[in-house]
Formats: structure tokens, C-alpha cells, sequence
């Protein structure tokens, strides 16, 4: 008898014991469903107009595949929209951010469940996703999402521009480019820039430290997870290189130059666009808008030039990307169908060279990149090269979102109008300030 | 109104009703009074519970609270308020509002005194110029900053081709540091419209015969606007102040949009890459507490600046009543 009583305790403390399990993570994959009765799911993102209707013909192929599995695509929803939604409990079954400096935020609050169980189960190959993009997915061994396309940045140049001055090439360093750059560049009578070089102003378009970072190699953590921008030589020599560009060119030049431009880094009026900047570091989809606003630039792209001493570094850029997940107000049948769906968005080659093709955005998955279907032009394709590039990074994913980029731009902003002090003992600051922010979001203030 | 029935004498030959009954008699009476007070005042009380009591007891909570936004709060005690003194943009952030409230408000609220002045003195017009310098009141403030810095703006805007055309310096505007600031002081003062008729309705309001009676002491224009004007308009000109400190500490729209706007959007990475553009010179304590709570997810601290705010704004008025005593005419009463 007390035996049998002792063997019902612990088997009910076990069953106790594994609901609570979990239930408190409330994530644990249950078995692959067998269940096919009709099911409808709600995916959000931020996509519109032309760009909805290509999800939603990746969306199609997806309902083809999966018959029971019907999707109700809605877009022009940003992360703003998305968090309120989890908050209010009327969240989409999945979610389509455009903000990888978010990932932190979701993972590490449980907003978006982790994708780690699910994937487990269905025996998804994670190493399907270059390198980067499994870094900007995954927070603190948590993986809340799968990519879905990225952004790569490299150097943009218009040809015909620099052919009249002489060049065939573009720059492969940064010495090249500031002297190219200042070689470009010319004046209208009153002495005010007429066409840029290049503009090396921080703030300025993509000019940002995170885009520029991988070509000096400069890492934002140290070996402790904290931030190790003062203790990285790359960064103050980055930085110094910068300086002395902007300062060759003249920073009040410049910084006329560039207010007239306001918020025309997205509309026809692109400086590169329109001829009047021979050289900028962009995204792969500046290709897209070109063929569509300025058909006529003759322009081609490369790599972004490359720390001077570190040549072995050319080829390679900077990525963020796309991110889908599940947020945790998606439940039951509706969470198994949404999983069905980030998979296929993010794996399936065919949905990745149809979304790639459609909205150039480089494809998140070996097999999609390596794929004959896919259709880049010249220009797009020197993007695909640079992310594979084993070099290329992205920025650490941080549950303060994009606090170490904000912190670091805000600096560098008055470093380069010559306010930014002693630059080493500054940048020490900067990483005091992000590691209290880090600290913030780990749990409470420092 | 009559009496409440426990005030009436009894009839004589009746029955003394019992002391008990009259205390009850008067409980109901006090009683159904007070329920048709409450009920008079409950669509006030309902408003103030739900959308001042409650936010701003819930802010005080979660301000002692790990909080972001989407796990539930954590209780941290007083360390949000401790890190407010070593958090690097929170003095630069009071700094920025600071400078607004001691240099916007005043010009914004003289600016509107002048212009009242003015529009009260036209012997012609009065209604057009009225209609003129109100309407810009009416445009939201987006609108309104997009605005200023398409006119603004050093390379396209028509006010440098003008000076450009004049020979003179054309400055940067938002795009300067140190002017991105007085360019936000010109964009309120040209939106003075609500304070303005403010303004002009009380100078129409005063009496005739003190100009006449100063007239007649032989006193000038000066004296008779500092002697006579000033002293009678005094409560709204508090008035004035006192809403211009509250908006200068909540300042948020015109610095966000002028910052991210001139400062390029939301180019570069990181969604505050133009935060204070220019160099932190718009980056005021309502932007740095939104940027907090809402990029950062650090609600709990953005909740501990938020009180630190009211405490603020809450201070400086009590000081501005206190001393309005000394320079408000009627102000004795002000406590």
C-alpha cells in the first residue's frame, strides 16, 4: 500500500511537474499536428502596394502547399502595431518585422515565442542561413525568428561620373575612396558643393558606424557581452579616418550640402539618383528604386572599401534584415498552422527566390542564393557575393534594441564637427552609457 | 430652495418626535444631498478617476518597476530614480527643456503680448489682422514643423535665398546647433494665435477711464502701458506663463519631427540615429523619456522620468502662484 501510494505520488508530482514545465514556458512544440481541418491565420508585416502583392503570392504557394492552412496577409503594420497587438492579446499568428534591433525586445520579454522546440521537432537545418543572419534571429540562445530576406549595404558608384574623372574602378580602400572622393567632387562658383564626391558625414543617408564598421573588422561586444568599442583599435581608427574626410572636404561644405537633402534619401530626388553624388554606401535595394525612378543612371556597385591595413577584409558589408516569428498570442492549431508558415517563407527556395526576385531583397537561405531561378541584374548580384562574404557581420541583437547604435551616432555626430573631445576616453563613455542600458534591459536600472 | 424638513417646527399637541428620529431623519437628509452632489459631479469624477487618478497612479507604480511593455513589472524599488543621475542624456535632455522654458516661453508670450497689443490698436482691419495671426494656431504641429523647415531649409528654403540675394550670412538653421533651438523659439512664437486672443480680449477689457484718468495725470505711452495696461492684465499674463512652462516641459512634437526630419530621417542604422540632431541640441527630456520607453522598452524608467516631470511642472507652478502675489493685480488671494 505505500508503496503503490508512494509510486501515485510521484507519478502525479512528474505529470504536475511536466504541465508545469510547460506551461510556464507555454512554448514547448507539441508533436508534428496530423490534423488537417481547415484553419485560417492572420500574418502581419509592413510590406504595401506591389510589395503586399508579392507576399502574397509567396503567401499563394504557401496555401497551395498547405491547402488547410488559409492566410489573411495584411500589411503597412509596423512593430509599433505589432507590440500594441501583443499587448491588447489581438496579435497576428505571425509577424513580419523589418526591425531586427527589435529581436532582443521580443526574445527576451517572450513576445515572440521561441521558434528553438519547433524547429527541433521538424529538423530544420539552422545552418540553411549564412552566418549573419543567424546571429540578427537569435537572442541569448533563443531563437524567435527566422530570416526572411536581408539588406546588405556596399558602395554604390555612378560610371559615368567617374569615368570623366579618369577612373575605371571603384575604390577598394579608404584611402582610395577619400582621394577619389575629393578628386569628384565639385564646386559651384560660390564656393557650395555642386557634386559630391562621396559624403563621409555620419547621419548622412546610410552613412552610419554600424554600416561602415565591417570594413575596419570593428566589433561592438567585448568577450564579456559588454560593450568593447574603446577597447577595439578599429573603431577610433575608423572614426579618425572619417574625421579627416570630412575634414579634407570642409564639414561646414558638407553639412550644407547635405541639409538641403532632408528626408529625399526614399523619393526620386536621391542625391546618387540624380547625379550629384558620385559615390554612397546603400542597401541592395537601391537597385530597385533606381530601375524604377532613374532607369538612365549609369552606375554599378562593389563591395565598400576597406581599412587600408586590412585589404583581406574587401568584399565583405554589412547585413540586417527581415525577421518572422510567432507572436505568443498565437495559440493551438492557429500556432502550429503560423510555424508551417514562417518555415515555408523562410526555407522554401521557391518562396525565397520568388520574394528576392519580387522585392530585391537578398534571399536569407544557401539553397535560395545558389538558385537558378533567381534573376539578379549586374548591380544586385555584387550584393549576394558580399553576403556570403565570410567577413560580413551584422550588429549584436541587445533587449535595449538599437540603444548601442543610437549611443555610438549620437558621439560620433559631434566627433565629426569637432566637438567629440579626446576620442578614446570618449568612446569609453559611450560604452559606460550602453552597458547601463544593456543593463537596464537585463532587469532593472544598473 | 426650502429648508430640509428636519428644520420644521412640530405642530402643537403633536407628539415630540424622538431624538433618534430626528438624527435619522437629518442622515437621510445630509445623505441624499450628498448623492445628488455626486451624481451631479460624476461625469467630472468618472473623467478624473479614468484619465488623470489612474494613469498617473499607475505611472507612479510601474516607475518602481522593471517594466517593458510586454512581461509583465518587476519590482526594482527606487532604481529607476537613481540611474536618472547617472543616465548621460537626462541632464542634457533638462538642459534642452530648460533653455526652452527660459528662453521660448518668455519670447513666445511677449511675442504674443506684442502682436495683442497691436491688433488692438488697428483702427482698420482689426478682424483681418485677428484672423491673420490666429490662424496659424490651427495647423498641427507636424504640419507646421515640416513647414518651417522646408523655409528653413539652407539650401532650397526661400528665407536663405533671400538673404542669399541680400548678401547676407545664411545660417543653418535646424541643422546648427546652436540655432536649432532659437529656429524651434520662431516656429512658436509664429503659432502664438491661442495666447494672442487671449491677450487681446483682456487688453479690450480694460477700463477706458484709467488711460483717461492717467492721461489726465499727465502720464505718456510707456507709463501708461506699465502702469495701467500691465498691472490690469497681470492674471492672464500669469496664465500665459504658466501654461508656457507646462508645454515648455512636455516639449515634444516640433523638437521630435525637427530632429529626425532635418537630422534625415530614420537614414543610418538604429531607429534614433538622428536623435537631438543636431549634435543633442533637440534632444529634450520628453524625447529622451519617449525614446526610453517606447524604442528601448525601458517603460519603468520612462514612468520614473515622467514623475520626475510632473514633479516638476507640478513645483513650478506652485512657485509661479506663489509669488504672483507680489506682481499679479489681485493676485492676494493666490496661495
Amino acid at each position: 500500500m505505500t508503496i503503490r501510494r508512494a509510486i501515485l505520488t510521484a507519478t502525479t508530482v512528474l505529470s504536475l511537474a511536466a504541465c508545469g514545465g510547460g506551461g510556464s514556458g507555454g512554448n514547448a512544440a507539441s508533436p508534428a499536428p496530423t490534423d488537417h481541418r481547415p484553419v485560417t491565420i492572420t500574418l502581419w508585416s509592413g510590406f504595401t502596394d506591389r510589395e503586399l502583392a508579392i507576399i502574397g503570392q509567396a503567401v499563394d504557394r504557401f496555401h497551395s502547399a498547405k491547402p488547410w492552412i488559409t492566410v489573411k496577409s495584411i500589411g503597412g503594420q509596423d512593430d509599433d502595431k505589432i507590440v500594441k497587438a501583443i499587448r491588447g492579446g489581438n496579435a497576428p499568428d505571425a509577424a513580419l518585422s523589418f526591425s531586427a534591433d527589435r529581436l532582443g525586445s521580443y526574445c527576451s520579454s517572450g513576445a515572440w515565442i521561441d521558434l528553438g522546440p519547433y524547429i527541433k521537432r521538424d529538423k530544420v537545418d539552422v545552418n540553411a542561413f549564412p552566418e549573419p543572419s543567424q546571429g540578427y534571429t537569435s537572442y541569448q540562445a533563443k531563437r524567435c525568428a527566422l530570416p526572411a530576406l536581408a539588406d546588405v549595404y556596399g558602395l554604390y558608384y555612378n560610371t559615368d561620373l567617374l569615368k570623366a574623372a579618369g577612373y575605371s574602378e571603384p575604390p577598394r580602400t579608404a584611402s582610395e575612396l577619400m582621394d577619389m572622393a575629393v578628386k569628384l567632387t565639385t564646386y559651384n562658383n560660390d564656393g557650395s558643393i555642386k557634386v559630391a564626391g562621396f559624403v563621409p558625414q555620419w547621419g548622412f543617408y546610410e552613412m552610419a558606424p554600424a554600416h561602415v564598421a565591417p570594413a575596419w573588422g570593428a566589433t561592438w561586444l567585448d568577450k564579456d557581452g559588454r560593450s568593447g568599442l574603446a577597447k577595439d583599435p578599429h573603431w577610433q581608427a575608423m572614426l579618425q579616418w572619417q574625421k579627416k574626410f570630412v575634414d579634407t572636404i570642409g564639414y561646414d561644405k558638407l553639412k550644407r550640402f547635405t541639409a538641403s537633402t532632408g528626408s529625399s534619401e526614399f523619393s526620386a530626388s536621391n542625391l546618387f539618383e540624380t547625379g550629384r553624388l558620385a559615390m554612397n554606401i546603400d542597401g541592395e535595394y537601391r537597385t530597385a528604386f533606381i530601375h524604377s525612378e532613374h532607369p538612365e543612371l549609369h552606375y554599378d556597385t562593389a563591395p565598400f572599401p576597406v581599412d587600408d591595413s586590412q585589404p583581406d577584409l574587401y568584399g565583405a558589408g554589412y547585413v540586417t534584415g527581415n525577421l518572422i516569428g510567432i507572436p505568443k498570442t498565437s495559440t493551438g492549431r492557429n500556432r502550429e498552422a503560423a510555424w508551417e508558415l514562417v518555415k515555408f517563407l523562410a526555407t522554401d527556395t521557391g518562396a525565397q527566390v520568388l520574394l528576392s526576385n519580387g522585392l530585391r531583397n537578398v534571399p536569407t537561405t544557401v539553397d535560395a542564393l545558389q538558385s537558378g531561378d533567381l534573376t539578379p541584374d549586374a548591380q544586385f548580384a555584387k550584393f549576394l557575393d558580399i553576403y556570403r562574404n565570410p567577413h560580413t557581420t551584422s550588429t549584436p541583437v541587445t533587449a535595449s534594441g538599437s540603444a548601442d547604435q543610437d549611443l555610438l551616432t549620437a558621439y560620433v555626430d559631434k566627433y565629426q564637427a569637432g566637438q567629440g573631445g579626446d576620442l578614446a576616453r570618449e568612446l569609453a563613455k559611450v560604452d559606460k552609457q550602453i552597458d547601463d542600458q544593456l543593463a537596464q534591459s537585463d532587469g532593472g536600472a544598473p | 430652495m426650502t429648508a430640509p424638513a428636519t428644520t420644521a417646527r412640530a405642530a402643537p399637541g403633536a407628539p415630540r418626535p424622538r431624538a433618534n428620529d430626528v438624527r435619522r431623519t437629518r442622515r437621510q437628509a445630509d445623505r441624499r444631498r450628498r448623492l445628488t452632489v455626486l451624481a451631479f459631479m460624476s461625469p467630472w469624477v468618472v473623467g478624473f478617476s479614468v484619465f488623470f487618478a489612474y494613469p498617473l497612479i499607475t505611472t507612479a507604480y510601474l516607475s518602481l518597476t522593471h517594466y517593458d511593455l510586454l512581461s509583465s513589472p518587476r519590482w526594482v524599488g527606487f532604481a529607476n530614480y537613481r540611474f536618472m543621475a547617472r543616465d548621460p542624456n537626462f541632464w542634457p535632455g533638462v538642459r534642452n527643456s530648460l533653455w526652452m522654458i527660459l528662453v521660448a516661453v518668455p519670447a513666445t508670450v511677449v511675442f504674443a503680448f506684442c502682436v495683442a497689443l497691436t491688433v488692438s490698436k488697428a483702427r482698420r482691419g482689426a478682424n483681418v489682422l485677428r484672423t491673420i495671426f490666429y490662424l496659424p494656431a490651427l495647423a498641427p504641429p507636424v504640419a507646421a514643423t515640416l513647414g518651417f523647415l522646408y523655409l528653413f531649409n539652407p539650401r532650397t528654403g526661400p528665407l536663405d535665398r533671400i538673404l542669399g540675394v541680400l548678401h547676407l550670412p545664411q545660417p543653418l538653421w535646424f541643422d546648427d546647433p546652436h540655432l536649432a533651438k532659437p529656429s524651434l523659439t520662431l516656429l512658436g512664437m509664429w503659432g502664438v494665435g491661442a495666447i494672442m486672443i487671449i491677450f487681446l480680449a483682456s487688453l479690450l477689457d480694460v477700463p477706458r477711464q484709467l488711460y483717461e484718468a492717467a492721461e489726465l495725470d499727465g502720464a505718456n505711452a510707456w507709463q501708461r502701458l506699465v502702469h495701467v495696461t500691465l498691472p490690469a492684465i497681470s492674471p492672464v499674463i500669469l496664465f500665459a506663463v504658466v501654461t508656457g512652462v507646462i508645454d515648455g516641459l512636455q516639449y515634444f512634437t516640433q523638437g521630435y519631427v525637427a530632429g529626425t526630419v532635418a537630422g534625415g530621417g530614420d537614414a543610418g542604422a538604429g531607429s534614433g540615429s538622428s536623435l537631438g540632431y543636431p549634435e543633442g541640441s533637440t534632444l529634450f527630456y520628453p524625447v529622451w523619456l519617449y525614446q526610453q520607453g517606447f524604442q528601448y522598452f525601458h517603460m519603468g524608467y520612462a514612468a520614473a522620468m515622467a514623475v520626475a516631470l510632473f514633479a516638476i511642472a507640478l513645483s513650478v507652478t506652485a512657485v509661479l502662484l506663489r509669488t504672483a502675489r507680489h506682481w499679479v493685480h489681485g493676485g492676494e488671494g493666490l496661495q
